[in-house]
């Protein structure tokens, strides 16, 4: 019983950490189309983020407070960068978004090996977050990820309550629902688009400071989370933020019970197994967009 | 536009990408001539020898410390007068933490830079990748790590430890502490598999207790499952085969779960000083390794070695196993080539049987037949400081023994 519930957690902090890096792309692949192959990478961003500012910053509890905003800046800024000096240039061009950003990607990649070099880099966790919570029945719960899990959802009751409450939300739901009337009702798309990729960017740094809580930091780790979040985002519907929040944790549970009842790898061909079934059955992921657009 | 458009897309790109890395996992067709075997370039004042590491990807962290110290080595023959009055001018290639890459690099090593021999490797994977090529060559690769043993290569020179060096002188410990049973925990290729295979046949003719054994993939840093798991089954103790920066998150998880040295040991085979500063520590404390060398290993060879590691790269660069099997490496090779009055492969070959080198880690001696070296087996303690102390030794040099073959409860691996 208490392996059971151990093993429900873990599923639930793997959700969380694939909510997290797919958030960002909810809103940038899901209410967008863009494909951000780079999107990886700026997970990486962040996480190198975190690591700059405990090196300036030694107490780990606050570099990693300090971490949250700065690297949601750091790659919020990056993704307007590239949104106004690329992808802007090729929205009717969805195949060349997808290798201009690929290209990016291993630009960034680069780039994180001649600045930091290549062997992956560690950061200290607060000690707040290396210790655990013990529940009664001999659980115990690890307090980084109760902090993973809490940030997640944070995030996504933030972005929730921005996209239905401000007037910013508004406009780009206004945009992701028919971009030629909103257009002609006076919304500005193009800065409209250019925030929605920077909150998206930005969610990816936050990403990136979470996940330094648990591995090391190193210019490939983007690579290994890209397809994870894209799957996450597919499997839950385009256009629509619960179903990435459902489907993040559906997967997370099934990866943690999978690998417990057999072994890592086989868990993760019956994660991907899972999918393409799923997708037989609803192509359209979990929950769709009703508009009525023709298209 | 179409919403499924983007997603069509999408797909078509993600099946490219995994198309790319299947590429990249299937073997290499080559088209060279068979048995040629490339010579090495010794016409001028100077020798070539290849350096062949990974210095990207998951497997940098452990392997860059093994470069330096190859580099040392040889700029220390190069100060004495070269090997055989020639220089030695090393060449570098990275070998990216992928298999393949190592086969192309060694490749080129030998055939473009004509090396006469190649220092390197670190997991067993870019090992067998790179042996075909060595073998058809006919060329000389000195492999400075540890390893799962059973293997035997006429054109490989194996300076770290084979298992009966280290993974049976760890079960041997922890027997002789007490602990009925261990779960095995391992990155998933070849060393952790076969070393695992080793450990439950030492297991079941010691009267242990194997309660579970998990691989991750290389580079993977999700433990909750298999920490859980390992956690619940109440071990007496941990055997730890995972290789690269796995570590950190394994050990950050463990830590995270509650689980101490004092509560449940883990013995680590992967684990070096390099290592525990990547790792942390705080998350290390009192947990056991099994290696032949620790950098506070009592001689004057190894305070000689230290101080000169320290010179080059900075006072807080630990050194380690690995880096000392690397280093001896370079000079036992000096020392065959001596011996052997040339660089040519088969006379140095000759030459290897009976080679003793005054090593950091003690007396080292080559054992012809097995081109393994015989060596020292200690186990250690992680201190608070980053620093491993020895807590057991083998008392003298084992005979390696690679497959296994003088002790009974082997019989049945190949």
């Amino acid at each position: 019983m208490t392996v059971l519930f151990g093993q429900l957690f873990t599923g639930i902090s793997i959700g969380a950490v694939l909510l997290l890096i797919a958030l960002g792309l909810a809103l940038t692949f899901g209410q967008m189309n863009v494909i951000n192959m780079a999107h990886g990478e700026f997970i990486m961003a962040g996480a190198y983020t975190t690591y700059v500012l405990q090196q300036t910053v030694t107490a780990a509890g606050w570099s990693l407070l300090v971490a949250l905003p700065v690297a949601f800046a750091v790659a919020g800024t990056m993704g307007v960068l590239l949104e106004v000096l690329l992808i802007r240039r090729l929205y009717a061009r969805p195949l060349d978004t997808l290798l201009v950003t690929w290209g990016v990607s291993l630009m960034l990649q680069q780039l994180a090996r001649d600045v930091f070099g290549s062997p992956n880099v560690q950061t200290r966790a607060p000690a707040l977050l290396t210790g655990n919570v013990s529940l009664p029945g001999g659980l115990t719960v690890a307090n980084n990820r109760l902090f993973i899990l809490a940030l997640a959802l944070a995030a996504v009751l933030a972005l929730t309550l921005a996209l239905r409450l401000t007037p910013l939300g508004r406009r780009i739901r206004a945009v992701v629902q028919n971009r030629d009337l909103a257009a002609v009702s006076g919304i500005p798309t193009a800065r409209v688009d250019r925030t929605t990729f920077f909150i998206g960017s930005g969610l990816a740094g936050v990403a990136g400071v979470a996940l330094t809580l648990l591995g090391p930091i190193g210019p490939t780790m983007g690579t290994n989370l890209i397809i994870d979040a894209f799957l996450v985002v597919v499997v839950g519907g385009i256009g629509q933020l619960k179903g990435s929040v459902i489907v993040a944790f559906a997967l997370g549970v099934l990866q943690a019970t999978g690998e417990y009842l057999t072994t890592l790898s086989v868990a993760k061909v019956i994660v991907f197994v899972a999918i393409v079934a799923f997708l037989q059955w609803r192509p359209q992921g979990l929950f769709t967009l009703r508009t009525r657009s023709l298209a | 536009m179409s919403q499924f458009r983007g997603r069509r897309i999408l797909a078509g790109a993600m099946t490219l990408i995994a198309a790319a890395a299947l590429a990249g996992c299937g073997s290499k067709t080559s088209d060279e001539k068979s048995t040629a075997g490339v010579s090495a370039d010794v016409s001028g004042d100077t020798v070539k020898v290849g350096l062949l590491n990974s210095l990207s990807g998951t497997m940098a962290i452990s392997e860059v410390t093994v470069r330096d110290s190859i580099m040392l080595a040889v700029e220390e023959i190069n100060a004495g007068g070269g090997v055989l009055g020639k220089k030695i001018v090393p060449v570098g290639e990275d070998g990216g933490s992928d298999w393949p890459t190592f086969a192309e690099k060694a490749e080129k090593l030998i055939s473009q830079d004509r090396v006469a021999a190649v220092f390197g490797c670190w997991t067993s994977a870019s090992r067998k990748a790179v042996k075909p090529v060595f073998e058809k060559n006919k060329a000389l690769l000195f492999y400075p790590v540890q390893y799962e043993g059973l293997e035997q290569s006429p054109y490989i020179f194996y300076t770290g430890a084979t298992t009966n060096q280290q993974i049976v002188p760890g079960l041997d410990y922890l027997k002789a502490q007490g602990k009925k049973s261990v779960y095995l925990v391992g990155s998933d290729y070849v060393f952790p598999r076969t070393a695992n295979k080793i450990i439950k046949a030492y297991a079941a003719a010691n009267g242990m207790t194997v309660l579970g054994e998990d691989y991750a993939p290389l580079g993977s840093t999700e433990f909750g499952t298999i920490v859980n798991k390992v956690r619940s089954s109440k071990a007496d103790a941990v055997f730890n085969t995972l290789n690269g920066d796995s570590n950190v998150a394994f050990f950050k998880e463990y830590t995270s779960a509650g689980l101490t040295a004092a509560s449940m040991p883990v013995v680590s085979v992967s684990i070096a000083e390099e290592e525990v500063k990547g790792i942390g520590t705080q998350y290390l404390k009192d947990q056991l390794t099994a290696w032949n060398y620790y950098q506070t290993t009592p001689g004057a060879a190894n305070q000689k070695f230290v101080a000169a590691y320290k010179a080059k790269y900075g006072a807080d660069k630990p050194t380690s196993d690995p880096m000392e099997a690397a280093y001896v490496a370079v000079h036992l090779w000096k020392s065959m080539v001596e011996k052997a009055g040339t660089f040519e492969v088969e006379k140095v070959r000759t030459a290897s049987g009976g080679i003793t080198y005054d090593a950091p880690e003690g007396l080292v001696t080559v054992d012809g037949p097995t081109q393994h070296i015989a060596k020292t087996a200690r186990i250690g303690k992680v201190g608070g400081d980053g620093l491993i102390t020895e807590v057991w030794n083998s008392g003298k040099p084992i005979t390696p023994d690679p497959y296994l073959k003088s002790y009974p409860w082997a019989s049945g691996l190949s």
